[in-house]
């Protein structure tokens, strides 16, 4: 989208991440999503009076390994109390980081070259989740709340960017590339569909060269894609207001997926107090050079420096062949490819089969092993497997593992002798007169019948374009 | 009753059994619990069985441990599996922990037997018991008066005989003011001696657990018993708990010990000559007295009526009728939420949570709060500073000896002036006793008060032994 002429927006992002550790921030209980409700649960993570919080050092690392890969200060930080009433919160305050955090400062450099400025990424504890039944469905006017603990407790990075975002295509693109570096530093699963990235946009628009506008903040962004409808929603209210002489109210506003609209929450007549305090019960946090160098020497390549290396192994990029790179990278698929181009896989064939295939079955990968990986696409190459054999290998090791050759010779598949297509099509020719002269007189449609039957015959083994080379020599 | 080291003694020797000893406590306690008002939840059935238990592993040539068989009393404010816990609130009505503190399970494992929780102060925000939501403790050496508080009744259960030991928890002086009153030891190891996980929180930085004994023995085997690391309180010192009764014996000869002028100043006659023989008998057992000026001891009483409300403020938060213990019904959630909180705390609860979310606020955490803990920090100098000269601090525990019901509960500054003197080493961290020594006005116990430098608490122990002898 394109706002109006002269008109620009202003977007800064808080994303709001879990961080991928086996325990709870503050206690033993296990970090997990789908538990049955209030069963990852103890008097810590409950807040059951006399209970104490004990930070998790893995927390603590994962936090520092985001930090490290946003190029951000390590810096001694406290832990502070944010203290507000809400239901779904046990203690009524949230440890959180405030004026000290751990990560200060920093950048993020996306595709197009821009950069983008963080201001900070702070460690803090998640809330449980409320589900409110009846009425409007949010808490004011729902009949009855049911709440569940269990993600109370889960560590969070919140990292906050600068206000330096001018677009929703921009905004995407920053959390996209978030979400790699999330992925890659193993802080997080980037699912963002089961909670663990949520991101609150902050949003205004002014004439170009004038001053910041009244923002308005968007909460718990969901996905990608509602990420960028509702920036460009909400920079268009804001410039249609605007036009008709209205003036925006810093307010937060709630994202409507299915009406495709913001709508507002709660208006901030003046800051929130929550009366932020030092945690008492925590002592100050100070992690040693030698931790933080630890924690740098572990961390592999990011993202960018990926999908370069990647794509500088590519004969001839084209647009679609970069935008496969891009999955590989984003779901962490280059070990993959890589190892299969080292392999002598042509990389064209390895980023196919890795962007589609691997990319699909990505939630059972661990059953698919390099070296299976190498071996059917090794295959495929010379020609021993065909096309759809090759991918239905894959799919059949990536649910349930195994050897490639073996999957492979238990469904048949076998090369085919040297001009065994040209039989085949001979005896479908005779046994398919009409189709034949169909064919013949044009319609080509039938090449996909004569194609189809090959295939049948041949368990997939025949290439389609030599059944239309052997079709069009007898026409 | 016998002393805890005497019971423990002739428990693990099997000349007498812990079952009998408990019939002794519970017997103490049925004879002057309703008058008394010590004990909100006597556990029976619990204290039988690890009694006879105990009883068992004698018999089975066992080592049941230092406390084996020694009854103890515990504030209500301390959570123990399964027994309800109520910090004398409303609030928390119903509410039984489903854990142990840990204090709790240290004092099992070395073979004590808890018998019960017994009443505070509200959150033990008081010095009287008088803000019990279960009516007040009377003090058991005269019962028209308080015995302090907030751990009054853990101090009546001493000073009654229905237990030999008894923990409390200090905050501003809820162990020493208590013990003070009723003639007992107390004491209020160094912030992080204790593990503070399973005391339901009234001001953070400032809560710890403590003994109150009759003597200083008991006292010293009983912190030996409960201090040292816990991985599950974070401030906790990272140092397993250390040697004190070997020391108790080890006198003051050749110590500096420091009397301070703002320890004794505004204090009554009788208490103020308490403290003049203390000194005495201290120079009679070889220590050099100093004389010392700390201004910044007169800062104190502000400093902890901010700090410990702002963090009071957000400790009882929780009790919001959404998960456990009191809920009033009433429209929507907030709604909830307000009726709960009004009808579950009391007067002086309520005015500590405004007084510390109205100095935490925006516009004003500078001015209060944070003004607060600059007066905190000159403190701990001011202390760093007397130890230069002293190995030891003394002076008064309370400016009276124990107090008429009523007395002070119209005017709260008169009740916080209660704490004047106990309260310094809380926000400093550093330990302080008070020990019984003299009588004062109606023929009523004065207490003493030794302080020292961090984790000092085996010389402390030493110089109130020292006093506990010249006491008679």
């Amino acid at each position: 989208m394109t706002l109006p002429d002269g008109w620009e927006m202003v977007v800064g992002l808080e994303v709001h991440t879990e961080l991928k550790t086996n325990t709870k921030m503050f206690c033993g209980c296990a970090n997990a999503f789908g538990a049955a409700p209030n069963t990852n649960v103890c008097p810590i993570c409950l807040g059951l009076p006399g209970s104490l919080p004990v930070l998790n050092v893995r927390a603590v690392e994962l936090a520092m390994a985001i930090g490290t890969a946003l190029h951000s200060t390590i810096s001694p930080s406290t832990f502070h109390r944010k203290n507000y009433f809400y239901p779904d919160m046990p203690k009524d305050f949230q440890i959180s980081q405030y004026d000290l955090p751990i990560n200060a400062g920093g950048y993020l450099d996306l595709p197009d070259g821009s950069r983008v400025s963080i201001e900070r990424a702070h460690l803090e504890e998640d809330t449980g989740k409320s589900t409110h039944l009846g009425g409007s469905g949010r808490i004011h006017g729902a009949d009855r709340s049911l709440v569940d603990y269990n993600r109370s407790g889960v560590p969070l990075v919140e990292i906050v960017s600068g206000p330096d975002i001018r677009s929703a295509a921009q905004a995407r693109a920053y959390v996209a590339e978030l979400r790699g570096i999330l992925i890659a530093t193993a802080a997080s699963d980037g699912r963002m569909e089961e909670g663990s990235m949520r991101i609150d946009a902050n949003v205004s628009v002014r004439k170009s060269g004038e001053p910041l506008g009244t923002r308005c903040e968007i909460k718990n962004l969901n996905s990608l894609r509602s990420l960028q409808r509702a920036i460009d929603f909400e920079a268009q209210r804001q410039i249609d207001l605007l036009d008709e002489g209205g003036k925006i109210r810093q307010e937060t506003r709630h994202w409507d997926e299915n009406l495709g609209t913001t709508s507002t929450m709660r208006v901030k007549e003046e800051a929130d107090d929550y009366r932020y305090f030092r945690e008492p019960d925590l002592v100050d946090l100070i992690p040693d050079q030698a931790w933080q160098d630890r924690v740098r020497d572990a961390l592999g390549p990011m993202p960018a420096e990926r999908r370069a290396l990647l794509s500088a192994r590519l004969q001839s990029p084209t647009d679609a062949l970069l935008g496969a790179v891009e999955v590989v990278i984003d779901l962490g698929l280059d070990g993959y490819v890589n190892g299969a181009i080292d392999a002598k896989v042509a990389p064209e064939l390895a980023i196919a089969r890795a962007a589609n295939e691997l990319a699909a079955g990505i939630d059972t990968l661990d059953n698919l092993t390099l070296a299976s990986f190498v071996t059917t696409l090794s295959m495929e190459q010379s020609g021993d497997l065909s096309a759809t054999q090759a991918k239905t290998v894959l799919l059949e090791l990536l649910a349930k593992s195994g050897d490639p050759r073996d999957i492979a010779a238990t469904r048949g598949f076998e090369r085919l002798a040297s001009g065994a297509v040209g039989d085949i099509v001979a005896t479908l020719i005779e046994a398919n007169p009409d189709e034949w002269s169909r064919y013949r007189e044009g319609d080509e449609k039938l090449a996909q019948f004569f194609i189809g039957q090959v295939m049948a015959r041949t368990k997939g083994q025949a290439n389609g374009k030599e059944v239309i080379a052997e079709l069009q020599a007898r026409r | 009753m016998n002393s805890a080291e005497q019971i423990a003694r002739d428990v693990q020797s099997g000349s007498m059994s812990a079952t009998s000893v408990l019939e002794m406590s519970l017997d103490a306690i049925r004879a002057r619990n309703e008058e008394l008002n010590v004990f909100l939840y006597v556990d029976e059935e619990g204290a039988l069985e690890a009694a006879t238990k105990i009883d068992a592993r004698v018999a089975n040539g066992e080592n049941v441990g230092p406390l084996a068989g020694v009854p103890v009393a515990l504030k209500d404010n301390l959570c123990q599996d399964g027994i309800p816990t109520t910090c004398s609130s409303k609030i928390l009505e119903g509410w039984r922990p489903p854990y142990n503190a840990t204090v709790v399970d240290r004092l099992l494992a070395a073979g004590a037997v808890p018998v019960g929780k017994t009443n505070l102060d509200e959150f033990a925000m008081g010095s009287s018991t008088e803000n019990s939501a279960f009516g007040p403790t009377r003090n058991p050496l005269n019962p028209s008066r308080v015995p302090g508080g907030s751990s009054g009744g853990s101090a009546a259960a001493v000073a009654a005989d229905m237990t030999p030991l008894a923990l409390g928890s200090d905050t501003g002086g809820s162990i020493r003011q208590p013990a003070a009153l009723c003639g007992l030891v107390g004491m209020k190891p160094s912030y992080g001696l204790v593990s503070r996980y399973g005391l339901v929180a009234f001001a953070s930085s400032l809560d710890q657990i403590g003994p109150l004994t009759k003597s200083v023995t008991d006292a010293a085997m009983l912190l030996e018993a409960i201090a040292g690391h816990d991985v599950l309180d974070s401030t906790s010192l990272p140092e397993p708990a250390p040697s004190l009764v070997a020391h108790v014996n080890d006198g003051v000869a050749g110590k500096r010990i420091g009397l301070v002028r703002e320890l004794v100043d505004g204090a009554d006659e009788d208490v103020v000559a308490s403290v003049e023989r203390a000194v005495e008998a201290l120079r009679e057992a070889g220590a050099t007295i100093v004389e010392l000026s700390v201004p910044e001891f007169r800062l104190g009483l502000s400093a902890y009526y901010l700090i410990a409300p702002a963090e009071a403020s957000s400790n009882l938060a929780r009790f919001d009728g959404v998960r456990y213990g009191l809920r009033v019904n009433e429209g929507d959630v907030t709604a909830m939420m307000e009726a709960t909180r009004t009808a579950g705390f009391g007067e002086e609860v309520k005015r500590r949570i405004m007084l510390g979310t109205y100095a935490l606020s925006a516009g004003y955490y500078d001015a209060y709060y944070g003004q607060a803990l600059k007066v905190r920090t000159l403190t701990i100098d001011a202390f760093a500073r007397a130890y230069e000269q002293a190995d030891l601090l003394l002076g008064a525990t309370t400016p009276s000896v124990a107090f008429e019901f009523g007395s002070k509960t119209s005017n709260p500054m008169a009740m916080y002036l209660s704490d004047v003197f106990t309260i310094p080493s809380n926000l400093s961290g550093e330990p302080a006793i008070s020990v019984p020594f003299g009588t004062g006005e109606a023929g009523l116990p004065t207490g003493v008060q030794l302080l020292g430098p961090g984790r000092s608490e085996a010389q402390l122990f030493a110089a109130a032994r020292v006093l506990e002898i010249a006491n008679g």
